[in-house]
């Protein structure tokens, strides 16, 4: 009976704290951004430096006094890369504390969802390296923003490299490569590049699909040792490139001929395999890894050094981080450009930090004010571009670290540009949207 | 006290074999669609409808097919997600390559399809029981997740393999905001949980049930397994495709097919199992706790951790969210191993005692 009754306390008071602690009132003093991350499930190992490294930033931007004065405040909520879940945390978090400024799912799959109802909810959705490729075209999706690359980005920029590395586009002719791809939008992405590609210089493109969480590559592996492409693309995430790198070790095939997306290079795939993933080649999105960039040191100086790091101090500065303190920045600014427009010192609503976004000019100058000097190229949007001239190289992992082994690439317009627009065409068609013309851009 | 029949006497047939023959029950029931119907959409707010009670709702109608096969028919199902990928698929394909489709009909359309694809998967049932069948329906699981992710026809040739829809109306009337979608599903599922009520009750729900307890003795008397399993696998995938429709169009916009996934069909045959197999109530219960206790346990965590003075990470509360969801489901299981409506019908035999304890 005692333990019945105690039961029935502990539910009313539990229950009570629940309904008590609703969002806080709308504090308009304050900027909230939602930070949707996942630490738990099969792709923590690469959600969690990521998050970290966001959240990082954040604090940083507020340690050296906000926004022109504006805090920033800002809630997570575990997505578990479920893409059911992503949703749910959306609507959680986006009302909250007067309405979010803007929002960074890190899932394609979550982005396909939330695209549909970001536009009724006037919030913008920045997809720095992921999302849907033709969201690139900002008349059609007037409220997505692949910042500094996507998927076709990247796979344009690995066939120049094979190309460069074999020494000529047409030494490409007759050439086998692989992808071995996450079973998911974010896999799938690269494909329709990669096929482009293949019918322009006659390689053959193999395709190799892993299930969720894939961790059973076995079948795969030995497929790619009966086959023996030239190359082997590999689009994985979370357990599933660690597990590559393994098979691959196993199945003896080169790990020199392999080339990760900017999402499979990073140190948690590489660190559990160490010497073994020796020469694996990884696509950097504009930055690696960056232990002394003046970023990294101000991060630990301001953050980590008042104890308020939100994870391990030698976490800062490696890849994942830097691309979470990245994806924060480029939001920042994008809010800061906002105010520039809609006055300075002011929170900023999910409409004014959309055409923020959409205005950013982000030179050298200003990424070196930043400290993001060495780290990034300029990034620069516009209203019918919402990914701006997106820069890429390669680095490899040298047993120990990741250093970089190429010069800057980017994607070849030629090629980019018309895929993008037809894509996005026939995304409008389907959805019965109208594209903006440019004359609503100055809106 | 309050709940007794005294003075509720029948002068017709028809009277006597509704659905709530006291009236303090038909009173709850109109009083509570009330509260549906209207309270709700001018008191909650929009996370409310969107993130919890349409999902509650679109699964609960899935746990209410998957309660007609497993619950009244007896036959085990570990293939509701792939049921529900055909509603989705099926109802997507009938609403963008058919110019015109009232997304009603589409959603219809797509549980036809799934009905199809149900009876196809259902013939095993005629030959294996029980934990085999319960196989040969994961094979229809894994059949259909590999179909949608391989045969590009049906995502349209989508390269990332995603597909949406929008611009969704019935009538004329658009199912655009929260509470728009909010009434129109709350409209199916009652619509669908009346059908269902009044086909268990019906001749063709005791043979289900005869073939539930015992099924040769169900043979012996005449009823056959044939059509009793294979019309039990029709409508259960029936209403689980429309469910599944439901889920895409209305809940998720834009889905892969890693929405209907084995997770699902778990989460639907916990759903029932805890809820209570064989009760149209128990499929509500069951899906209310598996959907709502988790996000429950989401928000009220952080909350308790601030009121001792702790903060606590994301990844700490969604692991002891998972401890105390799996402690909690098998903690009913010991308490009440017949499920959440065994407990309410057991409360509302004591209510009828009160507060008179003989």
């Amino acid at each position: 009976m005692k333990f019945k009754s105690l039961a029935i306390a502990a539910a009313i008071a539990v229950g009570g704290a629940a309904l008590t602690s609703g969002p806080a009132f709308a504090q308009a003093k304050d900027q909230y951004i939602p930070v949707l991350s996942y630490r738990t499930g099969a792709y923590a190992p690469n959600g969690t430096p990521w998050a970290n490294g966001y959240v990082d930033y954040l604090k940083f931007v507020n340690a050296k006094g906000g926004l022109n004065g504006v805090k920033i405040v800002w809630e997570e909520c575990d997505t578990q890369y479920d893409t059911a879940k992503g949703v749910e945390c959306y609507e959680r978090l986006k009302g909250k504390y007067g309405g979010a400024s803007l929002v960074q799912t890190l899932s394609t799959g979550i982005t396909f969802a939330v695209t549909e109802k970001a536009p009724q909810d006037k919030i913008p959705i920045i997809t720095a390296g992921y999302g849907r490729s033709d969201s690139q075209d900002g008349t059609v999706f007037p409220w997505n923003f692949p910042l500094a690359g996507h998927y076709w980005v990247a796979a344009d920029v690995l066939v120049q490299h094979i190309a460069k590395q074999e020494g000529g586009w047409d030494k490409l002719k007759g050439k086998k490569i692989a992808l071995v791809y996450h079973d998911s939008p974010y896999g799938k992405e690269p494909i329709p590049m990669l096929q482009e590609r293949a019918k322009m210089h006659g390689f053959e493109v193999q395709l190799l699909p892993v299930t969720h969480p894939g961790v059973e590559q076995k079948a795969t592996w030995l497929q790619i040792r009966q086959n023996r492409p030239d190359y082997v693309f590999l689009w994985g995430w979370g357990v599933m490139n660690s597990v590559a790198l393994k098979e691959a070790v196993a199945t003896g095939y080169p790990r020199d001929k392999m080339y990760g997306v900017w999402w499979a290079a990073a140190e948690p795939d590489v660190k559990d395999v160490g010497e073994g993933a020796k020469g694996y080649h990884g696509l950097a999105m504009q930055h690696g890894a960056h232990p002394n960039a003046k970023i990294t040191k101000d991060i630990l100086e301001a953050v980590h050094g008042k104890g308020q790091g939100t994870g391990p101090k030698e976490e800062v500065g490696s890849v994942l981080y830097m691309r979470g303190a990245m994806s924060a920045m480029l939001g920042i600014e994008g809010i800061k450009r906002a105010q520039e427009r809609y006055g300075k010192g002011k929170v900023m609503t999910g409409e004014q930090v959309r055409w923020g976004l959409e205005n950013l000019a982000l030179d050298q100058k200003k990424l070196e004010a930043l400290g993001f000097n060495e780290v990034m190229r300029p990034v620069s949007t516009s209203c019918v571009d919402h990914m701006g001239p997106a820069y890429a190289r390669i680095h490899t992992w040298d047993g120990s670290k990741w250093a970089f082994t190429s010069d800057w690439y980017q994607a070849d317009e030629s090629v980019l540009k018309p895929m993008v627009k037809a894509s996005a065409a026939k995304y409008a068609a389907e959805k019965k949207i109208t594209p903006r013309s440019p004359a609503d851009c100055q809106a | 006290m309050l709940y007794r029949e005294n003075g509720q006497f029948k002068t017709s047939y028809r009277a006597d074999l509704q659905i709530f023959p006291i009236a303090q029950d038909r009173i709850a029931i109109v009083a509570l669609l009330a509260v549906a119907f209207v309270v709700v959409p001018l008191v909650a707010d929009q996370y409310y409808l969107r993130a919890i009670l349409i999902p509650f709702l679109i699964l609960s109608l899935a746990a209410l097919g998957l309660n007609v096969l497993v619950g009244y028919c007896g036959q085990i199902s570990l293939g509701t997600g792939a049921f529900m990928a055909v509603g989705a698929y099926a109802a997507y394909n009938f609403f963008i390559r058919v110019d015109g489709m009232p997304m009603l009909a589409a959603v219809l359309l797509g549980g036809l399809c799934a009905t199809a694809v149900g009876v196809v998967f259902g013939i095993p049932s005629l030959r294996i029981k029980g934990l085999y069948l319960a196989v040969a329906t994961l094979a229809a699981q894994f059949f259909v997740d590999w179909a949608f992710l391989r045969i590009t026809w049906f995502t349209n040739d989508a390269p990332s393999g995603s597909v949406g829809v929008r611009n969704l109306s019935v009538f004329g009337l658009p199912i655009e905001s929260p509470v728009q979608k909010y009434l129109f599903t709350l409209t199916v599922v009652v619509v669908f949980a009346l059908l269902v009520k009044n086909l268990v009750r019906s001749a063709i729900g005791r043979e289900w049930m005869a073939i539930r307890d015992m099924d040769v003795a169900a043979a012996v008397i005449g009823i056959r397994p044939v059509y009793a399993k294979l019309t039990a696998f029709a409508v259960s995938s029936f209403v689980v495709g429309v469910a599944g429709a439901l889920w895409g169009f209305i809940y998720l916009g834009s889905w892969e097919p890693a929405a209907f996934s084995i997770d699902r069909s778990f989460q639907l045959l916990f759903m029932i199992i805890i809820g209570g197999l064989g009760s149209i109530m128990g499929s509500f219960f069951g899906a209310a706790f598996i959907v709502l206790l988790p996000i429950f346990l989401d928000q009220a965590l952080p909350a308790l951790g601030t009121a001792v003075g702790l903060r606590l990470d994301t990844a700490f509360v969604s692991h002891v969210t998972i401890m105390i969801f799996g402690a909690l489901i098998v903690f009913f299981l010991i308490v009440e191993p017949h499920g959440i409506a065994r407990l309410w019908s057991t409360g509302k035999e004591k209510l009828r005692l009160w507060p008179f304890p003989h």
